[in-house]
């Protein structure tokens, strides 16, 4: 889960970190407000969780609190790549000297917390790893010994920090260790630590991530979820503990486990098809469940055929199959279904479809094949269909 | 002999009296997995299956039977601490099932274990079968059949349609095990390999990975380098989008790091006969074995 900036940086203050006084606001006029209380220059910034917010003219200075407001009618409202504007975060601005960049994140195959930092703030560290990878260090951490003193000092003296700033940059280093560490973050990081012209060192931006397996001990953070970041697909599939991604073709995919959610878009690819997104049950689901994976996916206009594909383990086929059958009854179905069910419990399911009229498969390449023809020959099937009715 | 699991486990499980644990017990128990003990605090004295004896600890499951192997089903808030209990007890393999372990829990769990003899699988895996021997885990058991290929997957459902798609070709299987799809994990396919690479039973491997990562990529260098025996590889997420989570924590593609794309190439380029669709790895092994 990714939390707002101006959330993260609240986090940040919470455990010591310094961040730019400021206030967030939903009109122009609260805006107007907050200028007036800052007395001085601020920066009006949208809350949206996507980067490249600056590019999109989604971060303005000024000078005014009228000027903030005339920039916050222009922010409030804007759509920054798909997502609109409902927030934004008013911060005193910063008198910057020097931007750096120090990050905490997960490192998989050192299966350590590792802090990074970087004296080319302000830029993506991704970019910064692929332009100029000299520029970042990094240390491991022990988990059971914490950001030692000298792995701190170290940062600082790797990326050329100036002395009179090394204690307070440890401090904030350690502080960002245990705001991770406390958090459950996944990720979370400054950038630009900023060093101001009379000296102080100030988180400017910053976002943190946090693992969602871990929300259940942080109800706090959980509340924290803003469901306008979340189109309203992906809410109702999150609602019933499905893992659900739109994609752009036009075969829906309904399966059980993501590893074979994955390979089954990978062999409709194959055979000249287009998934239309990614949808995994997860182990043991219900005919409840399966009924709302069904309707997820059929919410969809593009779709013009569904692949379900079920290898029967934990998950039970009859299960899937009353799902199915639930679907049908409820939803206007308009495209064909291919059906393939192996495992526990098969042949009770396919007993239960067999008078449904699907298109059953035995191969998973067998399934692949016929969604991608079904799909292609959907205006003749509705044609076919509307012939039966009359 | 196969790996790590066969007529020898002496299985503890863990959280047995649960609605998971006790519906899995059974499976395995059916399907001749020699179950000595289970494990749930506050209820030791009472008996699983009517046959199976309950402990309060792990300790005295060992203690009392010898247990060697541990499959925990406790839920994730649990797993950690079950694990190095398990590990405390003297446990040389543990398999935890659980999914949506905290990650922090693990990189914990994993920095203690380094610490001690115990090897730990998954969590968030499937477990690991040697067909006609011991099936440890969530699989369905009956779909395999005792032979010389080792298969090794981050992924559950997908390993099984693999398993499937071999049998149904007569194709038998040393040991299946998958590793599971979290970011920190006990056992990692170059550990796997290596073992497979070892095992006197096993002819063939096959590899499949997820995009996300670059275990896959460290398998690939193990491969070119050591082993000897024929690899088929299949990686999934071909078609998965750029910066988008595919369920599995660890199928994240960042920066241009871990699509399929590169790890397809570092297996082909390590000597691997790489599939282009799940179906097509066990036409490529029936192939090597000279039954295509």
């Amino acid at each position: 889960m990714n939390l707002h900036e101006y959330q993260s940086k609240r986090i940040f203050a919470k455990y010591g970190i310094p961040i730019p006084n400021g206030e967030v606001a939903t009109t122009p006029t609260q805006v107007r407000d907050i200028a007036v209380r800052l007395g001085k220059p601020v920066v009006v910034k949208s809350q949206v969780l996507v980067g490249g917010r600056g590019k999109a003219g989604g971060i303005k200075v000024a000078q005014t609190p009228a000027d903030a407001e005339v920039k916050a009618e222009a922010i409030l409202g804007m759509n920054i790549k798909g997502l609109t504007v409902k927030k934004v975060l008013v911060d005193e601005a910063a008198d910057i000297a020097t931007e750096i960049y120090l990050g905490a994140v997960l490192d998989r195959g050192r299966r350590r917390v590792v802090l990074m930092a970087s004296s080319e703030g302000g830029v993506e560290i991704e970019q910064v790893a692929r332009d100029t990878p000299e520029k970042i260090v990094s240390v491991a951490v022990h988990p059971f010994l914490g950001l030692r003193d000298h792995q701190a000092r170290n940062l600082a003296d790797g990326i050329g920090l100036p002395r009179a700033h090394t204690t307070e940059f440890m401090r904030i280093a350690k502080a960002l260790y245990t705001t991770y560490m406390a958090s459950d973050a996944s990720l979370a990081e400054i950038n630009p630590l900023v060093i101001t012209g009379d000296g102080r060192l100030v988180a400017v931006d910053g976002k943190i991530a946090v693992d969602d397996s871990a929300l259940f001990r942080h109800p706090n953070i959980a509340e924290m979820r803003d469901p306008d970041e979340e189109n309203a697909a992906e809410q109702e599939a999150h609602r019933f503990g499905l893992s659900y991604i739109n994609l752009d073709g036009e075969i829906g995919c309904m399966v059980n486990g993501a590893g074979l959610a994955m390979a089954t878009m990978d062999i409709i690819k194959y055979y000249g098809g287009d998934p239309a997104n990614f949808l995994d049950i997860g182990g043991g689901a219900q005919s409840d469940k399966v009924a709302a994976a069904l309707r997820i996916i059929l919410a969809e206009k593009r779709v013009k055929a569904v692949l379900i594909n079920i290898f029967g383990g934990i998950t039970r086929c009859d299960e899937v199959a009353r799902g199915i059958l639930q679907a049908i009854d409820t939803l206007t179905v308009r495209v064909p279904f291919v059906v393939r069910l192996v495992g526990t419990n098969e042949e009770e399911g396919r007993r239960i479809l067999a008078e449904a009229n699907l298109i059953t498969a035995t191969s998973l390449a067998d399934a692949a094949q016929k969604a991608v023809a079904a799909s292609q020959s959907g205006a003749e099937s509705r044609g076919q269909s509307k012939e039966q009715h009359a | 002999m196969s790996i790590l699991v066969g007529k020898d486990t002496r299985l503890v499980v863990q959280g047995i009296t649960g609605r998971e644990g006790l519906f899995h017990t059974q499976q395995m128990v059916e399907y001749g997995t020699n179950v000595v003990a289970g494990v749930t605090p506050g209820k030791g004295g009472e008996w699983a299956l009517d046959t199976i004896p309950v402990f309060d600890t792990v300790s005295e499951a060992v203690e009392a039977l010898d247990a060697n192997t541990s499959i925990i089903y406790v839920p994730a808030r649990g797993a950690a601490d079950a694990i190095i209990e398990a590990a405390d007890a003297g446990i040389a393999l543990v398999i935890c099932i659980t999914e949506g372990v905290p990650a922090l829990d693990m990189v914990q769990v994993r920095a203690y274990l380094d610490t001690t003899n115990t090897r730990l699988i998954g969590p968030n895996c499937p477990g690991l079968i040697t067909p006609g021997q011991a099936k440890v885990g969530i699989m369905p058991g009956h779909i395999h059949i005792p032979g010389n290929v080792g298969l090794v997957s981050r992924s559950g459902t997908l390993t099984y349609e693999v398993v499937y798609a071999l049998t149904a070709r007569g194709i038998g299987q040393s040991t299946a095990i998958g590793i599971g799809g979290d970011p920190i994990i006990g056992t990692t396919f170059l550990d796997v390999l290596q073992l497979f690479e070892a095992d006197e039973e096993t002819e063939h491997v096959v590899f499949i990975g997820e995009i996300g990562g670059t275990d896959e990529q460290k398998a690939a260098e193990y491969i070119k380098s050591e082993m000897k025996k024929p690899v088929t590889a299949f990686i999934a997420g071909q078609t998965a989008p750029p910066g988008r989570r595919m369920g599995h924590a660890g199928a994240i593609i960042s920066g241009g790091e871990g699509t399929a794309a590169e790890k397809m190439e570092a297996l082909a380029a390590a000597g691997a006969k790489v599939a282009r669709h799940p179906d097509e790895i066990a036409q490529l092994v029936a192939a090597s074995f000279g039954r295509g």
